[in-house]
């Protein structure tokens, strides 16, 4: 709803000097709504508004944190922009949690550069993070299963009218909002009362992002929002992704499945055992390199090989091959 | 059912398509408190055809007080579950409460308002610890208030009994104020209902006490609070996902604090509405409802894991248990037989809260 607003806003906040001077700039839509303050923990609504598409938001240099003599993570490196995805891939155990806790606000990185907007930062709680518009949706997404959609969306975070002990819930304007805000996502509920459960998980994850994307988060991280996902799901939550980026959010998009990275990607990180392979603009890389990377080359190559021999020609394979010829030749025919 | 619903928003909000008439009905039907709604009619009808006494307005008015003292309880209690906590003092606070007022009116000659002020001060700070030890130690609150209970108990009858040498107190009606407090807990107004076709004459009088007002008047403000507000979202929350709710800013802490003082402060009303109604209370008054209250919670559609019930179906849980422990006298039968109609009542509405609760989490 303020897709035109906010890039001028940004613009103009960027012309004035460092979009992080202190003055509020204060979301159009939080005033209309008035959005009640001390909505503790919930992503906070003074956000510095989103800066141009394609500009810098965050920018990690070398990056790492250790605890003790333990170290988690080293020498990261990658930036976030408005408007573009960036990836972070790994497998388990390769310090993904670790970096987006970081980023998050949950741990403080001990080694490296962490800027925002042009300023170095060292948070030291989420809260910190949520102040900069930058907000995280966990796999667990919290929800609340048995509440209606509606409620979830704005839950800590309520519509109120009137005042005293008449002050009471916007009910019609939190289900317009909610309803209104999904659909900018590109879902379309049938019923925003429903019980938030009653919803698919792909479903569910677009929610969480709207709810965050709405209450004034610029920077959007992901936590494996494809995991628990079946393929036709994860197609489903790759498309609010994308709409969250075309909306003009940077976002960070944690995964270890690179078919589902490179879709959406407009930048690669990956990370292994604790340390970076690399930070690569989409431009240099193709799908096939990713999943090459991801696996570690040439496993994956002794891999493909060592399956190969252990299917021999069989009636299956024949019947696959028989289904793939004809298939050609209909596509020749048209 | 589908075409008398006034919509004036519906300009604004035109119906999706895909929501089919029907789904108003299904909606009404999924409503936590429709099952008690149903029983409670059954059981109207069963004791009013079986029994003399019980549906002309004298026989009423006993059923009637019996159901609205406990539909107060029973609606704090199911605002509790709901955000996820049980309280099994919320009995003994009746008794705490009014001995409190009883003996200070009585004992130290104190002024009545004095003594209903103090026992409300002390139903509070006994909520605040409930909900305080609770929240601090992460223990169940069943274990925790069930610790309240005993020692509640226990202080009111030792207590009692060091201070006025017996376990009940008695005949304060000479204590300073005592008329403007029982206008306010203890009055009642008569009702002639003779003009209804089935009532007898000698039996027309149905007395309706001060508790059925304030029963009323709780279950409203406690719909609205539930439905209509902030708090109401929070309590729900912390039932049904405290992490989640944490998560996004709801301050759990104060949330379930205020629920445990809300059903302090019930049994502080009940306490008062039981005093100035009998004009004497006794250190037991109160003990052994803790878990009729519960019961009638979840008889009104409240899960026992949080997160879902209704205030209205709390009171009408409580209506059931009026009626029935009333009409099994008017039938003649032993009155025992109460428990064994409640321990049934619960498994069913279990059962039946369960089965909603899964459907209501199913994927569609």
């Amino acid at each position: 709803m303020t897709d035109q607003a906010t890039p001028q806003e940004g613009r103009r906040r960027a012309e004035t000097g460092g979009a992080d001077d202190g003055t509020v700039a204060v979301d159009e839509r939080n005033d209309e709504t008035s959005v009640p303050e001390g909505a503790a923990g919930g992503p906070a609504s003074n956000a510095p508004a989103l800066p141009k598409r394609g500009e810098v938001i965050i920018e990690v240099d070398e990056i790492g944190k250790s605890y003790g003599s333990v170290i988690a993570l080293r020498d990261v490196t990658t930036s976030v922009r408005a408007g573009e995805v960036t990836c972070v891939l790994g497998d388990n155990g390769a310090g993904k949690s670790t970096f987006i806790k970081i980023l998050a606000g949950a741990h403080e990185h001990t080694s490296g550069s962490f800027v925002v907007d042009g300023i170095k930062r060292q948070f030291s709680s989420p809260r910190a993070a949520l102040a900069l518009g930058i907000a995280t949706v966990y796999q667990d997404l919290a929800v609340v299963p048995l509440m209606p959609v509606w409620r979830n969306f704005f839950l800590g975070s309520e519509v109120t009218k009137g005042w005293g002990p008449l002050r009471r819930l916007d009910i019609p304007t939190m289900k317009e909002i909610t309803k209104s805000e999904l659909a900018a996502m590109g879902i379309d509920l049938r019923d925003v009362d429903q019980p938030i459960g009653t919803l698919s998980g792909g479903e569910r994850q677009c929610v969480a992002i709207a709810r965050a994307v709405y209450f004034g988060a610029r920077v959007l991280i992901l936590d494996e929002p494809t995991a628990a996902l079946g393929v036709r799901q994860s197609g489903v939550v790759l498309k609010y992704i994308a709409a969250a980026r075309d909306r003009g959010l940077g976002v960070i998009f944690i995964t270890h499945n690179p078919h589902h990275a490179y879709p959406v990607g407009d930048r690669f990180m990956m990370l292994r055992r604790g340390r970076s392979m690399g930070d690569f603009p989409r431009a240099e890389m193709t799908l096939d390199e990713l999943v090459r990377m991801m696996a570690g080359g040439t496993e994956l190559e002794a891999l493909g090989h060592e399956l190969q021999r252990e299917m021999p020609e069989s009636e299956m394979s024949r019947s696959f091959e028989q289904e793939i010829g004809s298939l050609e030749q209909g596509r020749e025919r048209d | 059912m589908t075409t008398t619903v006034p919509a004036p928003e519906a300009p604004e909000t035109p119906q999706d398509e895909r929501v089919s008439s029907r789904a108003g009905t299904a909606k009404v039907l999924r409503r936590p408190e429709v099952g008690a709604a149903v029983a409670a009619l059954a059981i109207l009808i069963f004791f009013s055809l079986t029994t003399a006494s019980f549906a002309q307005p004298s026989g009423a008015s006993t059923w009637i007080f019996t159901a609205s003292s406990f539909a107060i309880m029973a609606t704090a209690v199911a605002l509790l579950m709901i955000g996820g906590e049980f309280d099994l003092s919320a009995g003994a606070m009746i008794g705490a409460t009014g001995l409190t007022t009883g003996i200070m009116m009585t004992e130290y000659g104190l002024n009545v308002w004095v003594s209903i002020g103090a026992a409300l001060l002390l139903a509070l700070v006994l909520g605040f610890l409930n909900g305080l030890i609770v929240m601090r130690t992460g223990l169940p609150s069943f274990i925790v208030t069930l610790g309240t209970f005993f020692v509640l108990r226990g202080v009111d009858l030792a207590v009692t009994k060091q201070l006025i040498n017996q376990v009940s107190v008695t005949s304060f009606q000479r204590a300073d104020g005592f008329t403007s407090g029982q206008q306010f807990f203890g009055s009642f107004v008569k009702i002639d209902l003779g003009w209804l076709p089935w009532v007898d004459t000698g039996r027309q009088t149905l007395t309706v006490y001060a508790a059925t007002f304030w029963a009323v008047g709780v279950v409203i403000v406690a719909t609205w609070v539930l439905l209509r507000t902030r708090f109401g979202n929070w309590i729900f929350a912390v039932g049904g996902a405290q992490t989640s709710a944490r998560q996004v800013g709801v301050p759990v802490f104060f949330t379930k604090v205020i629920l445990f003082m809300t059903t302090a402060f019930a049994g502080w009303l009940v306490g008062m509405l039981s005093l100035f109604k009998t004009t004497t209370v006794q250190s037991t008054t109160g003990v052994g409802q803790e878990f009729i209250f519960i019961i009638c919670a979840v008889v009104g559609g409240c899960l026992l894991t949080g997160g879902y019930g209704s205030a209205v179906g709390a009171a009408l849980g409580a209506l059931i248990y009026g009626m029935v422990s009333q009409g099994i006298v008017y039938e003649g039968w032993d009155s025992d037989w109460v428990y064994a109609f409640l321990g049934v009542m619960l498994l069913g509405a279990v059962v039946v809260n369960n089965w909603v609760k899964a459907r209501a989490e199913a994927l569609r």
